[in-house]
């Protein structure tokens, strides 16, 4: 995490050939440890990301991904590993999000106030960290806009138990969540319990925004969270299929990432969000494109879209 | 006494006078964001300001006017967009996702340039006021003199469009020209803030002395003063924090204490149910969608 790239370092050439490139890249343990890593918090945001969109709470996990920069700072001052502090500050602050009623939203007027100046205060408490700890400046671009260089075998086994219980405990939830988002109030009546829920969700958002902001970066967690689950709301409304879609766009955006980030001198976090951002783009465009030839055409064939 | 002493180092003395201006101006349109529910924008507005401050860098122009032209041509654009555009907070959060992501690829471009550079993103991002030049300083303070000059100019009119747009509009107020004035205004103010206390903390900022004021009390024009004043005081103690404790950066002392501020507010004045504003939307038991 605190390695950064010397200017002076070459980059390998891309020889256009893919097994020699994939061959040579994998040659490196820091690079296969950044797939399994990549490929871990992919699935993660995904799926949990895709409830995220349904449940309109891309507030939420906003302010919990601006939290683990302070989280991950605070680690690495008190000489903690950094995983430590990303859990621990980003748990902590889904259950002060869910404690708090109707913190989660972005609301108006003073209570987005309120949850400015405290995403605001966290930035500032991780600027802190960073001052005192000295010698880490270097690091504090990757800790916010992502790396891939330096995730440990141990880093790797982390994520994959806390990807397990995290996945585990969505499966368990997973229809009475929906059920719950998608009309809590009929829920609620047909003896859902839509609180315990909606605080066992934000937990799990917290941990799929901890692990995210490993590789994104505390700022661009959205790249991974919400973009490919947005893409997918856009191309269909059917559950399984916009989780399945939105887990392959994820995939698919981290893995091209760090083999683009792999072979040029930019962070991980521009590329990711840069491919998520252009999927988005292109499936909004797809859709209002196939909107507008269904509105065209009189058949009664018409492609609905997802997004509520 | 050392406190005193800190007024014969210059640096000290630049940050105080554009301190000053930046906070007095944050207030002002602090005020007005909270007010029309627009804090969201002043957190798009940070995302742009890095990004427009690093293209300027890389591309060897003044990071000043990066700042500025960024700030606000997106000001302008998410008025242009207008409420529609608020809307889907999904695909904002995903187009300023988006924007932060270029503005690190910037900030590679620029640190690969040379190894002195390797700061910049740091100080944009976190703000670097004790590192403001006399030039600078005075080039802060006049601009946001002049964001105040025009606040204070367009106030009236613009708490009628802010409190009530319908009425405002039927008595022949310009409300769609306003808004976009104002949002220029915030633009402008955030690229001032980016300055003082950093793109990403320039919301705490926008935000803390707004939502104080708002809280203690119900008049616009009273609070519109106090919400200035608040952080101008806030700026002041900040500075003066982080001269006494060199520890603690500027950027940190001064949320440090706009957040206490705002939170001793929280703690001690109970909500007002009087203002027509807040108590209806606080009355709305419809779940407002999330915006980022």
């Amino acid at each position: 995490m605190v390695t950064t790239l010397s200017l002076a370092d070459t980059y390998p050439a891309w020889s256009w050939n893919p097994v020699t490139d994939l061959r040579a890249m994998w040659a490196f343990p820091f690079m296969v440890n950044a797939f399994r890593a990549g490929t871990i918090v992919a699935v993660l945001a995904g799926v949990i990301g895709w409830y995220m969109v349904v449940r309109r709470q891309s507030f939420a996990g906003h302010t919990l991904a601006q939290v683990s920069f302070p989280g991950a700072a605070c680690a690495t001052l008190l000489g903690i590993t950094p995983v430590v502090g990303y859990f621990a500050f980003c748990v902590g602050a889904a259950l002060v999000i869910a404690a708090i009623p109707r913190a989660g939203q972005g609301g108006s007027g003073q209570e987005a106030a309120l949850t400015g100046t405290v995403q605001a205060f966290g930035l500032a408490c991780g600027f802190l960290f960073v001052t005192l700890y000295k010698g880490f400046l270097g690091g504090i671009n990757s800790l916010l806009f992502g790396s891939f260089l330096g995730i440990t075998t141990t880093q790797v086994t982390v994520l994959a138990a806390v990807a397990a219980v995290t996945l585990t405990t969505l499966a368990v939830i997973a229809r009475p969540l929906l059920f719950a988002s998608a009309d809590p109030d009929v829920a609620a009546v047909r003896g859902v319990p839509v609180r315990v829920l909606s605080v066992t969700f934000l937990v799990l958002l917290g941990t799929a925004t901890a692990a995210t902001s490993q590789i994104t970066g505390t700022l661009l967690v959205f790249a991974l969270l919400v973009m490919p689950a947005a893409t997918a709301q856009q191309l269909t409304a059917r559950p399984a299929a916009g989780l399945a879609v939105s887990v392959l766009i994820g995939l698919v955006v981290t893995w091209t990432g760090l083999i683009a980030a792999y072979y040029s001198p930019y962070p991980i976090g521009f590329y990711v969000t840069t491919f998520a951002f252009g999927m988005y783009v292109l499936a909004r465009l797809t859709r209002l494109l196939a909107q507008a030839l269904a509105r065209r055409a009189p058949a009664p064939a018409r492609l609905s879209g997802g997004a509520a | 006494m050392s406190v005193f002493r800190a007024f014969d180092h210059p640096y000290f003395t630049h940050a105080l006078l554009a301190g000053t201006g930046i906070a007095a101006a944050a207030g002002l349109v602090g005020y007005f964001l909270v007010l029309r529910a627009q804090v969201f924008t002043g957190d798009a507005l940070g995302h742009v300001a890095f990004t427009g401050a690093l293209a300027a860098l890389a591309l060897g122009y003044d990071l000043r006017l990066g700042l500025f032209v960024a700030t606000v041509v997106f000001a302008v654009l998410i008025g242009a967009l207008g409420r529609r555009g608020r809307s889907d907070d999904v695909a904002i959060g995903s187009v300023f996702a988006w924007i932060l992501g270029l503005g690190a690829f910037f900030l590679t471009l620029y640190s690969t340039r040379g190894a002195a550079h390797g700061t910049a993103g740091v100080n944009v991002l976190f703000g670097s006021i004790f590192g403001l030049s006399a030039g600078q300083a005075r080039t802060a303070a006049l601009v946001a003199a002049a964001i105040c000059a025009v606040v204070a100019l367009l106030a009236r009119p613009l708490l009628f469009a802010s409190v009530d747009e319908a009425v405002a509009a039927a008595r022949g107020v310009p409300v769609r020209t306003l808004g976009l004035v104002f949002l220029v205004l915030v633009g402008a103010c955030a690229a001032e803030a980016t300055q003082a206390v950093g793109s990403l903390l320039l919301l705490g900022l926008l935000a803390a002395p707004a939502g104080a004021a708002h809280r203690l009390t119900a008049r616009p024009h009273h609070a519109l003063a106090l919400s200035a004043g608040l952080a101008v005081a806030e700026m002041w103690a900040g500075l003066g924090l982080s001269y006494a404790a060199p520890r603690l950066p500027p950027s940190f002392a001064i949320l440090a204490v706009a957040t206490a501020v705002y939170l001793a507010t929280l703690l001690t004045v109970r909500p007002r149910r009087d203002h027509t504003v807040t108590s209806e939307e606080e009355r709305d038991d419809v779940p407002t969608p999330s915006r980022l």
